[in-house]
């Protein structure tokens, strides 16, 4: 068999990822201030998150703006594990993610045969259901939250306090692992069918696809990392209330790495966090601490200013193969019904 | 709970609910033309309502009185908002739906850092004007006035966009809607109709700002609590359908009321949103939507 | 020998207009069977209820005496039919390659398998020059090509062509006749819709015209060309006689 461009370039792309790997995996040991540390470790968890999200919005093309359910239902329940029994949360963080994935298919069921903008907008309302259940929950903690006993350093707890440096290697892992995901799915058959329906549902049905199981299977996997990564974040900030894990907020923060960088793309992600984290953090460091709203102006400037110029997302920059042709053409959906 | 409670609750989820429904109205007519759904719907009220409020401090003029002035403001921002960025953003080839919707995400924040940049954090909100703080009682119910005076213009904007509709350019902004390629090759300016679609959607949210805040606070995220009322509005009724908003708005502003009764009012946005997507279940284009 | 398609009696309608009324044929196995007629003949409604995009209202489909009217779209294809779209609907943001592969993967779980199978079918069809070009770069015989590729990908024992030939230039035509030729050889019944009736009629063993959603006369090309309805359906009273 010829080795056609696809197995090349999906042996390239391991390749790029080792490489990053290894850099990311020295790049914190010269690093001494705890404000960069915590910048590269929030960039990180983000790329990672935003990997997780491209997996149902990218690749299977339903742009959920309601991820943060599941990224603080996975902090909630690793949490609330350790502290009522003891469980420690380098379990407890499966757990987390396994209940998002649960909570994510749970959505995902209704939500999924609303078409477009109907179901970003329910994925939104879901997001603020859950918001406004937490925060009036007691067992949860309500509007308090939870905070994380320390019981000692430890990468069973993932617990450290004296330094920053194994969060770092904490979030690398999961950011390295939902790549891997995302890598794996592209070359297997789920990524050849969802990105059919996401491309022509009609044209991907008559070719034998699914399109509900695929997009419950995607719900599942973004669910699964976006819960983990929720638990790791509980762990690293110490507390966890609704406000920091459940907001609309977090769940544009989530989906707009993927969504500027380059939706549906392997590298996409982790470009768009790389961009949009720092220039968020220092944006509101530098310049939001009067609350005057310039590091908003900024930030919103330029989320504007990318979409508009680099559609296809900032991968398109790098001329590295970024999602060509539009995912949404609803003219396609008409002419089935027309006919 | 007397019926004067009740009824109290629902004559004030009525009359909310119609001032709901003329921001919805907004929203629907920019996504009815052209599929964009603006995600700084909320951010163009917020800033009819700040505006509204310079000039009450400024001039003394009663929002009332101001509504042709507020409204004509919010006109021009959302024609201007058209022609410099979504006229863009349709233009463009690829993920065009994710695009829009990002652009108006990243509209909506700058518009409300620019808030907090000129006016701050605090809350304001303009209480000398001829219609504050006073009542009428009807039967043991008391109606605020500046409540019943919004509802009230908001039902009067929403038949105007009704009139509107009959016009010319109504019927321009119905035949762009229905087939927007087709248009061009019967003179329809495609640009023209899109950019005066969005000065009504964005001025028929001045008019609901103009009159909202003689009795709600106006701070830079205010924005952000009326998007997420007016999306669900706006889908529930449907898509496109004015008639949808109206309907929609009403029971918006009704299921909020009584949630807030019945159960607390921190959870009063609970009801209206379990109501959304129960309906949303069993009709996935809301009440009225085709589109 | 038994039919391998067997339209019974299919009645659909769409908002109060009958797009197909009482329409009735078999198709023989390996046989090249031609649907034409007139615009607004019903030709792609009948195609959508075969390949189960939409249920008759009345009638029935069988594929080898087993029902398949109501099965849907996903179950249809795994039966072993595929079908192009008259509007050609490519995967515009993959390549040829992978658009192809999608439809291996019918069959087949594994990637490299999908892959392999791919681009066997891609040889087939001539397209594999073309195998890493994203799909919405393609010329638009070239995408027509794709859409049979990628339906042949799926393995079928009956192959719906909507309108493949239209518009194209009679070089392309030639090549495309020759690829349909070529899928029949290779054991697949094909039935195809067409206007260019040049192309048609040379080709098909069978056709069946349709005309105001019935089911006009079937035959030999022959006999179809020679029929006074079909003259008077598609060229007018006038030169019936």
């Amino acid at each position: 068999m010829r080795g056609n461009a696809i197995t090349r370039r999906r042996r390239g792309e391991l390749v790029v990822g080792a490489v990053l790997l290894v850099l990311l995996i020295a790049l914190p040991l010269p690093i001494r201030d705890v404000y960069t540390q915590n910048l590269i470790i929030t960039t990180i968890l983000f790329a990672g998150l935003a990997q997780a999200w491209n997996i149902l919005g990218g690749y299977c093309g339903q742009i959920s703006l309601g991820h943060a359910l599941y990224f603080g239902i996975g902090g909630y329940v690793s949490t609330l594990m350790f502290v009522n029994a003891g469980i420690p949360p380098s379990l407890g963080m499966f757990a987390g993610g396994l209940v998002g994935g649960l909570i994510a298919l749970l959505v995902g069921w209704p939500c999924f045969r609303l078409s477009g903008h109907y179901y970003a907008i329910a994925t939104v309302v879901v997001g603020e259901i859950g918001y406004l259940l937490f925060l009036n929950w007691e067992f949860v903690g309500a509007a308090m939250g939870v905070y994380v006993p320390f019981k000692g350093e430890s990468f069973i707890d993932l617990q450290f306090r004296t330094t920053k440096l194994p969060f770092h290697y904490v979030v690398l892992g999961f950011a390295a692992l939902t790549w891997i995901a995302a890598w794996l799915i592209e070359g297997s058959r789920w990524g050849y069918t969802w990105r059919a329906v996401k491309d022509d549902p009609v044209a991907a049905r008559s070719l034998a696809v699914q399109v509900f199981p695929s997009k419950m299977a995607a719900a599942a996997v973004s669910g699964f990392f976006t819960g983990m990564g929720g638990a790791i974040y509980a762990q690293y900030v110490g507390y966890i209330d609704p406000d920091s894990v459940l907001s609309g907020q977090l769940s544009i923060l989530i989906a707009l790495p993927a969504v500027l960088g380059g939706v549906g793309t392997l590298w996409g992600p982790l470009l768009g966090a790389a961009v949009l984290i720092p220039v968020s953090e220092l944006t509101r460091s530098y310049l939001g601490g009067g609350g005057r709203g310039i590091d908003l102006m900024i930030y919103g400037g330029l989320i504007v200013v990318v979409a508009l110029a680099r559609p296809a997302g900032l991968i398109s920059l790098l001329g590295v193969r970024s999602q060509a042709g539009g995912a949404d053409i609803p003219a396609k959906d008409a002419d089935a019904r027309a006919a | 709970m007397t019926p004067e409670i009740i009824a109290q609750v629902l004559i004030s989820g009525l009359l909310m609910g119609l001032i709901y429904a003329l921001v919805a109205a907004g929203l629907s007519l920019i996504f009815g033309l052209m599929d964009v759904v603006n995600f700084a719907h909320g951010e163009l009220l917020m800033l009819a309502m700040y505006a509204t409020f310079v000039i009450f401090a400024a001039t003394g003029l009663d929002p009332v009185l101001q509504l042709p002035i507020v409204a004509l403001l919010l006109f021009g921002a959302g024609v201007a908002i058209y022609r410099g960025l979504i006229g863009r953003a349709l233009g463009v080839q690829f993920n065009r739906g994710t695009v829009q919707i990002f652009v108006t995400f990243g509209l909506a924040i700058f518009i409300r850092g620019a808030a907090q940049f000129i006016w701050g954090g605090d809350f304001r909100s303009v209480s000398g004007a001829w219609l504050s703080n006073r009542s009428a009682e009807f039967a043991g119910v008391f109606i605020p006035l500046p409540q019943l005076a919004a509802s009230a213009v908001c039902l009067l904007a929403f038949a105007g966009l009704l009139l509107v509709s009959r016009t010319e350019f109504g019927k321009a902004l119905e035949a762009t809607r229905e087939d927007r390629d087709a248009v061009a090759l019967i003179g329809i300016d495609r640009n023209h109709v899109f950019a005066l679609g969005w000065g009504l959607g964005a001025g028929a949210v001045g008019i609901a700002g103009a009159m909202l805040i003689t009795f709600y606070y106006v701070s830079p995220s205010v924005g952000a609590n009326f998007a997420v009322i007016a999306y669900v509005t706006v889908a529930l009724g449907g898509f496109g359908s004015m008639l949808g908003a109206l309907v929609a708005g009403v029971i918006i502003g009704e299921v909020e009321a009584i949630t807030a009764l019945v159960l607390e009012p921190s959870l009063k946005q609970i009801g209206m949103f379990a109501v959304y997507l129960a309906v949303l279940m069993f009709r996935p284009r809301g009440l009225f939507g085709r589109l | 020998m038994p039919a391998l398609l067997e339209v019974a009696n299919v009645s659909k309608s769409f908002g109060g207009v009958a797009a197909n009324v009482d329409i009735s044929f078999d198709v023989q196995p390996g046989e090249i069977l031609g649907l034409i007629g007139p615009n607004g003949a019903g030709k792609t409604s009948l195609f959508n209820s075969i390949s189960g995009e939409v249920t008759p209202d009345r009638g029935e489909i069988r594929l080898d005496g087993r029902r398949i009217s109501g099965l849907g779209p996903v179950a249809c294809a795994r039966l072993g039919i595929a079908r192009t779209f008259q509007v050609v609907r490519s995967f515009d943001s993959m390549t040829v390659l992978e658009n192809v592969m999608v439809g291996a993967f019918s069959r087949t779980a594994r990637a490299q398998d999908a892959m392999a199978q791919a681009l066997d079918v891609l040889g087939f069809a001539g397209l594999t020059a073309r195998a890493d070009t994203l799909a919405h770069q393609l010329t638009p015989p070239e995408k027509r090509r794709l859409e049979v590729a990628r339906a042949l990908a799926t393995r079928p024992r009956l192959l719906l062509l909507d309108e493949m030939l239209t518009g194209l230039t009679p070089t392309e035509a030639a090549s495309g006749v020759q690829l349909i030729r070529d899928v029949r050889d290779r054991g697949i019944t094909v039935i195809m819709v067409e206007h260019v009736m040049e192309v048609l009629l040379p080709l098909v063993d069978r056709a069946v015209v349709l005309n105001l959603g019935r089911v006009l006369m079937q035959g030999s090309p022959q006999q179809v060309v020679r029929d006074p309805d079909v003259i008077r359906a598609y060229l007018g009273d006038k030169y019936a006689a």
